[in-house]
């Protein structure tokens, strides 16, 4: 009686967790990134290897269980003590299965981490803080004014701390709120942080990646799509963690440039 | 080495007094008891932390009576604060992985037994025993003592990272006394974790008796002594990283704080700090991932231990069984830079690590092989405990699995920090851990308190739980891959209103679940007390915790710990001191 229950209860499992995991195309958001495609499919490819393992476990267990309960009909356990060959064969091939999926994995974040951005990639400074983004653009000079932490000052809108008047750098800076960008062209951000940890993260990009105070973090993709979406901290950085969120602008290019010009004439 | 021990001076020494024999005991049957449940108290102040959060993300502005007294700045009129939430997240964390997982598995379970199951009489150092399990306390005492300051227990989370964790009040509330306290504790802890491996590493190796070689040491005694080498290692580490933060709180020195930080528009520290957040994370990580297989190898043990008595069978592979082990604890060394994908480290430690990690998930697989081996064939009597150590392969493979997609840096830069990773660990280093460890208490009772657990209640018990936990965590891995982040006290975002009735789910399966744990409270006090009275070798299992051989003379071991079925003889199980007969 314990037997079957354990038995089927475990089927049950298995087969909604499968289920749910079948209908996972609905799970995951939009993809709007160059790479991404990269990244769901080794998602998908990890998640039918681990699926296909985690049923025959399940059902495996389930069905020894069922079958080797203890009847009372006087049937004895067998005594082997294991089998070697049997476990290497199984150690061996999960070791090539394990090992043979990292290395499908490795192309997809080479592509991300391992190359620099293209050249030409329009170039834009972020930086979190509690609990807000702030982006720059370097302007038509193409360079990004210095950072004064003395002159940082959020209230008095300048909260890079920019010293427009010494720094000819800094004149044409572009601050902004929203992270806007232009749809098809290649894009680096240099991920900072003013005080504590923080994290840029965008679903939709498939693109997470921590802001350390103390050092510049490049990270660069190319969004396919344009569209709104929500760029939201992910690295606990305090009370206001949860509400740490800005958005992400994709715009056709022409729409872009406007969008730039508008910005950098309400500095 | 592994010489018979004549006299036993620490057993026959009977201890007087209430005060010498229950709480300043020296006993490690005694000790076992304390640090068990020092971690049974530890483990229902967890889940009532986890029901409060688990409250709060289903109904955000629910009142919950009675919050309000625990903390009037942190639930002022019973609505909980999002700083308070990330208090309790930090206690909840804390309290589980170090009170709980780290406790009751190896210095619970394994403090009682392993002398017991090598034939000795006590553990190496009883006095050093002793002390080990009162700075445990300590450490608890100093924890949760920031519950009841004005600010509440820090907001950092169980990992706390710097700067948030060393730069004080001005990082937020919880980050100036209660920060502190709560390093404080943590150092408390490795001392007195560092003191029990080196206890529990002496014992194994010298207090052996008389035929128990290395080759017959059951898996329970195995997973125990490759966990205190574990331990040895990685607390030492976690205990020089705490004394830094401490010094960069109070000190001011500032291992962890880059220069020029900006809080609140004030530069805090100078342009020449030079320290770095990432250092912190290397060292907590080079402790936090053995940690990780500190909580479940005793579990590990434990599970082939029981699976071989109920299966009526030897655990398949022993020798491969223990070599899993030896390279788990051993890897487990090597794989730490897997939290930090995104970190800002190196892509290219990036790819190593997770090669590492991937070889790591190896001897896993093996385990669970020969799980599944052992049963197959066997007679199953599916007692509680073997209903919970089957329980234990199921989550185990539920949660382990997971990791492929974690240790895969790309496709962690899209899962990591989110609800999938927090399904991943509850199910294989909670769940599955605890699942072990009711299988031992149901198992061993009969040792603990000299009576049987009622298996009526132990079997509804196990129902709830298994229903219960996989209704709580399998849905995270779906959250997750929706992209929800944890650590949210609220599912403001857009994408994450939509989930809101799965919050409401895992919060109801969460009641009823942690409901279901006092049925086990009440058959444990009822059964301690009432249970049916326990005889020598109620399993007929074969280790020498069961030989009852505990006279003067300590007992001899002629058989390896598994002589379940053997061929050819009459009973189905030999036990481990039952001499060799010489065939003619």
């Amino acid at each position: 009686m314990a037997a079957l229950a354990v038995a089927l209860v475990l089927i049950l499992l298995t087969a909604i967790s499968a289920g749910l995991f079948w209908g996972h195309a609905g799970w995951l958001p939009v993809d709007t990134s160059a790479h991404g495609p990269g990244v769901d499919h080794e998602l998908n490819l990890t998640l039918l290897i681990t699926g296909l393992l985690f049923g025959a476990a399940q059902l495996g267990l389930a069905y020894a269980v069922w079958k080797y309960r203890e009847r009372g009909d006087g049937r004895k356990a067998a005594g082997g003590r294991g089998n070697g060959r049997l476990e290497a064969v199984w150690t061996l091939a999960v070791a090539a299965l394990f090992v043979g999926l990292i290395f499908t994995g490795y192309g997809v974040w080479a592509q991300m981490y391992l190359s620099p951005a293209p050249a030409g990639a329009l170039r834009i400074d972020v930086q979190g803080e509690q609990f807000a983004y702030s982006f720059r653009y370097p302007g038509p000079d193409g360079r990004f004014g210095p950072i004064h932490a003395d002159k940082i000052d959020d209230a008095g809108g300048n909260p890079w701390g920019l010293d427009r008047d010494r720094d000819a750098d800094s004149k044409d800076d572009v601050v902004t709120a929203t992270l806007g960008i232009p749809v098809g062209r290649p894009v680096e951000l240099l991920l900072r942080s003013r005080d504590v940890g923080h994290s840029f993260d965008v679903r939709e990009l498939r693109i997470q990646q921590d802001m350390l105070p103390g050092v510049e973090i490049p990270v660069h993709f190319t969004a396919t799509r344009s569209g709104q979406y929500e760029i939201i901290c992910t690295q606990l950085c305090g009370l206001g963690h949860y509400r740490m969120r800005a958005f992400l602008r994709v715009l056709p290019e022409a729409d872009f440039e406007e969008w730039l010009a508008e910005q950098a004439s309400a500095q | 080495m592994a010489e018979p021990r004549a006299a036993a001076p620490l057993h026959s020494q009977a201890a007087n007094g209430f005060l010498r024999k229950y709480v300043f005991s020296t006993d490690h049957k005694v000790i076992g008891k304390q640090y068990f449940f020092l971690a049974l108290f530890s483990v229902f102040v967890g889940m009532i932390l986890s029901w409060l959060m688990r409250i709060h993300l289903a109904w955000p502005k629910t009142h919950i009576p009675g919050l309000g007294v625990l903390s009037s700045a942190g639930a002022p009129g019973n609505v909980m604060t999002p700083e308070y939430y990330l208090s309790l997240l930090t206690l909840h964390g804390t309290l589980m992985i170090f009170f709980v997982l780290t406790t009751v598995p190896q210095n619970g379970l394994g403090n009682f037994f392993l002398p017991l199951q090598i034939g000795a009489r006590e553990m190496a150092f009883p006095r050093l025993n002793m002390l080990s399990f009162w700075i445990a306390c300590a450490s608890l005492a100093v924890l949760l003592s920031t519950l009841f300051i004005t600010d509440g227990p820090p907001i950092s989370g169980w990992t706390a990272y710097p700067p948030l964790s060393a730069v004080g009040t001005a990082a937020g509330p919880g980050e100036g006394l209660g920060q502190t306290l709560w390093i404080l504790s943590i150092a408390i802890f490795c001392i007195g974790s560092l003191l029990g491996s080196i206890n529990f590493i002496a014992t194994t190796l010298d207090l052996r008796t008389s035929g128990m070689d290395l080759t017959r040491l059951p898996l329970t005694c195995w997973a125990w002594f490759i966990t205190a080498v574990m331990s040895l290692l990685s607390f030492a580490v976690l205990l020089g990283a705490c004394v830094m933060l401490l010094l960069d709180r109070l000190g001011h020195t500032t291992f962890f704080v880059p220069g020029g930080l900006v809080l609140n528009d004030y530069v805090i520290s100078p342009s020449s700090a030079g320290g770095s957040p990432l250092l912190w994370q290397h060292l907590f990580w080079f402790f936090g991932h053995p940690e990780v297989y500190i909580a479940i190898l005793p579990g590990m043990g434990i599970v082939s231990h029981v699976l071989a008595c109920f299966s009526r069978r030897p655990v398949f592979g022993y020798k491969s069984m223990v070599l899993a082990l030896g390279v788990i604890g051993f890897l487990s060394f090597t794989v730490w830079g897997h939290h930090m994908f995104v970190s800002g480290m190196s892509p290219y430690a990036g790819l190593a690590f997770s090669a590492l990690t991937m070889v790591i998930a190896v001897p896993s697989a093996l385990k669970t092989f020969n799980w599944l081996a052992t049963i197959w064939r066997g007679t199953l009597r599916l007692t509680t405990a073997m209903l919970f150590s089957i329980g234990f392969v199921s989550l185990f493979v539920a949660g382990g699995l997971t990791g492929l997609f974690l240790a895969d840096p790309a496709v962690d830069a899209y899962l990591h920090a989110t609800y999938f990773v927090v399904g991943h660990f509850h199910l294989v280093m909670g769940a599955a851990a605890l699942f072990a460890v009711f299988s031992g208490t149901y198992f061993w009772a009969p040792k603990l308190f000299g009576r049987m657990l009622d298996e009526r209640l132990g079997q509804i018990h196990f129902w709830i739980t298994l229903g219960g936990v996989y209704c709580i965590f399998m849905p995270m891995y779906f959250m997750g891959l929706e992209g929800a982040p944890r650590r949210y006290s609220e599912f403001t975002d857009r994408f994450l209103v939509p989930l809101a009735p799965f919050n409401r789910f895992m919060t109801i399966a969460a009641l009823i679940t942690g409901a279901a744990q006092v049925i086990f409270m009440f058959n444990l006090i009822w059964s301690i007390f009432r249970g049916r009275k326990a005889t020598e070798n109620p399993w007929e299992a074969t280790s020498l915790e069961w030989s009852g051989n505990l006279g003067a003379r300590p007992p001899v071991v002629y058989r390896g710990p598994y002589e379940y079925s053997v061929p050819g003889e009459a009973e189905d199980y030999i036990m481990q001191d039952f001499p060799k007969v010489a065939k003619s």
